[in-house]
């Protein structure tokens, strides 16, 4: 690195080389400062949400840090009525049912796909890849109204029916294909990067074993690529779990079939101003996405950096 | 030279022996158009199986949940085994010619069906009517720049993807730099920036809201933050979502807030691949903190950067939840392009319209497309 030549400051000799320059009270405030900005907005839904409606309409949330050992100050009433008055729990159990298919079918699918691409041989298969590639930036809404056509009426081509009436909207199946077509080529793309890192020599020595392509798939490939598939069903479970758009669109707003975000946002338009039961039942939703986040965060960047770092 | 080269010449050879090289080929197309589609089908008709218990309202959820695990678990992993063991029966020139198809196909279907099909689809509607009865020409284009909502979207998107990747790529950069330095708590300080990235869109205007949420005199106490502060310093209170066109920004701080730990996660683990080496070298050569960063830590990471940025720019110009839930955009001045394809599509039952905003927005992303395919192809030459 040719910087400018400046007479090396004596603290710098002094410095043994290998040791890491820490930061000072500065770094440390600034850290500090940026780390409780980012935490406020969450702070004050998790203190509205064990507040009692009384005094939430009349005073803000951040009143309540002045007395926080007073009783009358906090109520687990909120967390009950989201749950029973709300439908809250139903909607839980309707988000699992989309969110947990709607993860595994497109890891599964693109697994097989980005092993394909990385080690075996087949004519077309750059074109192929450079296609799914490309596929990564459709946006999701110009897909919305082709394929809810698709799931109500089928497709004909020159009065020839290339796809059947299906019927396949306000379905938990609908929601999970569709899913699976806006989540492949991001999984395809970063699992592609991963597995066509790993080396050649193991695959190699595989073949020579005698293994066939699925044999090193399923015994050599997936355990090795374990950040990586971690990495994405994170990735691809947080945005099942939080999406709106797509469980709207093709799942619909009934009562029996809606998702969390769907039913937030029902309780938003029909009791825009009850912040008590609103904010218990956002806390609702965000805690499984919290507990995968925090459980499996360590894979998340492992195997979401192993492609991209890479550059 | 054989007969079989003219094929004009009727001889009864010719008919009864076609050339085998082409047979052949076809025969091996075939074989893997039907295994690049076998999984699919038969995937779905599995799936339609448990569909009638799975459409049922009234099921238990909880079973609900089960069965759904088993099937898209398990089912769709042992229809590629079922598939590999079927083409092992195959002769063997033909084997490695169709087991590929097989790993690609199902993936190509899909696409095929949920992101191919609906492009050319909604670009084939947007030259339509509303109900997509008769063509209009350009007349859904000439509508998406005159009409004013619409400008004021192409506007407002303008600023989301400019101010947005800016802001949650300098500071997710500024953080995972200084965090870098800290002595201990690093890890944590990262997960609590990170955090918001688990929460939805709806849980976000929700905890935004509490922010930014403003009552007219009389009409009860504030409870919002930012007015709480405005009381708090003797100042009135104000409406700060309907101040316009700043209420734009208030809005993109909620992505900035939301996007921002990714942005520093990917950012800090490229940082730490530099080689320390190298850093503590120009240290030595007297280079000023300030320095390392400028000359060392930047140019290393620019692909990295890049990359990201891409990311944000996408996002952004996808924005579509925020300004749907957090308020009414119309009369707010907060409107988006991508809102507007949903307003028009789902509101306005107009979806001529709809589908020419998609176009215009899917024009928008072509480049960065292009660019996509484009640094993709130099990734492969260094691999």
């Amino acid at each position: 690195m040719s910087a400018p030549a400046i007479p090396v400051p004596a603290a710098v000799e002094a410095r043994a080389p290998g040791e890491v320059r820490r930061g000072g009270w500065i770094i440390r405030i600034t850290v500090a400062v940026i780390v409780v900005l980012w935490l406020v907005p969450t702070l004050g839904v998790l203190i509205t949400s064990f507040r009692p409606e009384d005094l939430v309409v009349s005073s803000g949330w951040w009143t309540a840090l002045a007395h926080p050992f007073r009783a009358a100050e906090w109520t687990l009433e909120n967390y009950s009525a989201a749950l029973d008055a709300a439908g809250f729990g139903n909607a839980f159990m309707n988000s699992l049912a989309v969110a947990i298919p709607s993860t595994v079918i497109p890891i599964t699918i693109a697994a097989f796909a980005a092993y394909a691409f990385s080690w075996m041989d087949f004519r077309g298969r750059y074109v192929m890849f450079v296609a799914v590639v490309g596929l990564l930036v459709v946006p999701l809404q110009m897909a919305l109204i082709p394929i809810l056509r698709l799931y109500a009426d089928g497709a004909t081509l020159f009065g020839l029916r290339i796809f059947p009436d299906l019927e396949l909207n306000g379905t938990f199946l609908g929601v999970w294909l569709a899913h699976t077509g806006f989540g492949l080529p991001l999984a395809t793309y970063l699992l592609r990067n991963y597995i066509g890192s790993l080396p050649s020599s193991i695959i190699e020595s595989a073949k020579i074993d005698g293994a066939d392509h699925f044999t090193i798939f399923w015994r050599l490939i997936i355990p090795l690529s374990v950040p990586a598939l971690a990495a994405f069903a994170i990735f691809q479970f947080l945005w099942v779990w939080n999406d709106l758009l797509v469980a709207y669109v093709f799942l619909g707003g009934s009562r029996q079939n809606q998702v969390l975000t769907m039913a937030l946002r029902n309780l938003l338009g029909g009791r825009g101003e009850d912040w008590q039961v609103l904010t218990a039942a956002a806390f609702i939703s965000m805690s499984l996405p919290l507990v995968v986040f925090f459980s499996l965060q360590r894979y998340f960047v492992r195997g979401l950096t192993a492609g991209a770092v890479k550059g | 030279m054989t007969t079989s080269t003219n094929p004009g010449q009727s001889g009864p050879g010719v008919l009864a022996e076609p050339p085998p090289a082409a047979g052949r080929a076809v025969g091996v197309f075939l074989l893997r158009l039907l295994s690049a589609l076998a999984i699919p089908v038969v995937a779905f008709a599995v799936l339609w199986a448990t569909f009638d218990y799975l459409r049922d309202e009234n099921a238990n959820r909880a079973i609900v949940v089960v069965v759904a695990l088993v099937v898209g678990v398990g089912g769709v992993f042992f229809l590629y085994w079922g598939m590999n063991r079927v083409v092992a029966y195959l002769p063997e020139r033909l084997r490695e010619g169709v087991r590929p198809y097989i790993f690609v196909g199902p993936a190509l279907v899909i696409l095929s069906v949920f992101l191919v099909y609906p492009v050319i689809n909604t670009i084939l509607i947007s030259f339509k009517d509303a109900q997509s009865q008769s063509y209009v020409g350009l007349e859904n284009f000439r509508f998406v720049f005159t009409d004013h909502d619409m400008l004021v979207s192409i506007r407002n998107t303008a600023g989301w993807i400019i101010i947005v990747p800016l802001f949650s790529v300098t500071i997710g950069l500024a953080f995972a730099t200084l965090a870098d330095r800290l002595r201990r708590g690093e890890a944590v300080a990262k997960s609590l920036i990170f955090l918001p990235m688990a929460i939805s869109f709806a849980g976000a205007s929700i905890t935004w809201r509490l922010i930014y949420s403003f009552r007219p005199p009389g009409f009860g106490s504030n409870i919002g933050l930012l007015n709480g502060i405005m009381i708090g310093s003797g100042q009135d209170p104000i409406a700060w979502l309907q101040q316009q066109p700043w209420n734009n920004f208030l809005l993109m701080v909620i992505m900035i807030w939301m996007q921002t730990g990714f942005a520093m996660v990917v950012l800090s683990a490229a940082i730490k691949a530099i080689p320390l080496e190298i850093i503590e070298a120009a240290r030595i050569d007297g280079a000023s903190e300030m320095q390392v960063f400028r000359k060392i830590i930047v140019p290393s990471i620019l692909p990295t950067v890049v990359v990201v940025t891409t990311y944000m720019v996408i996002n952004a110009l996808k924005v579509f939840d925020i300004v749907f839930i957090m308020g009414n955009a119309e009369s707010d001045g907060t409107v988006v392009i991508a809102e507007r394809m949903i307003d028009w599509f789902f509101v306005g039952l107009n979806y001529g319209r709809g589908a020419a905003i998609a176009v215009v927005l899917f024009v928008a992303i072509v480049p960065v497309m292009i660019w996509n395919i484009r640094q993709f192809r130099e990734q492969e030459l260094t691999r």
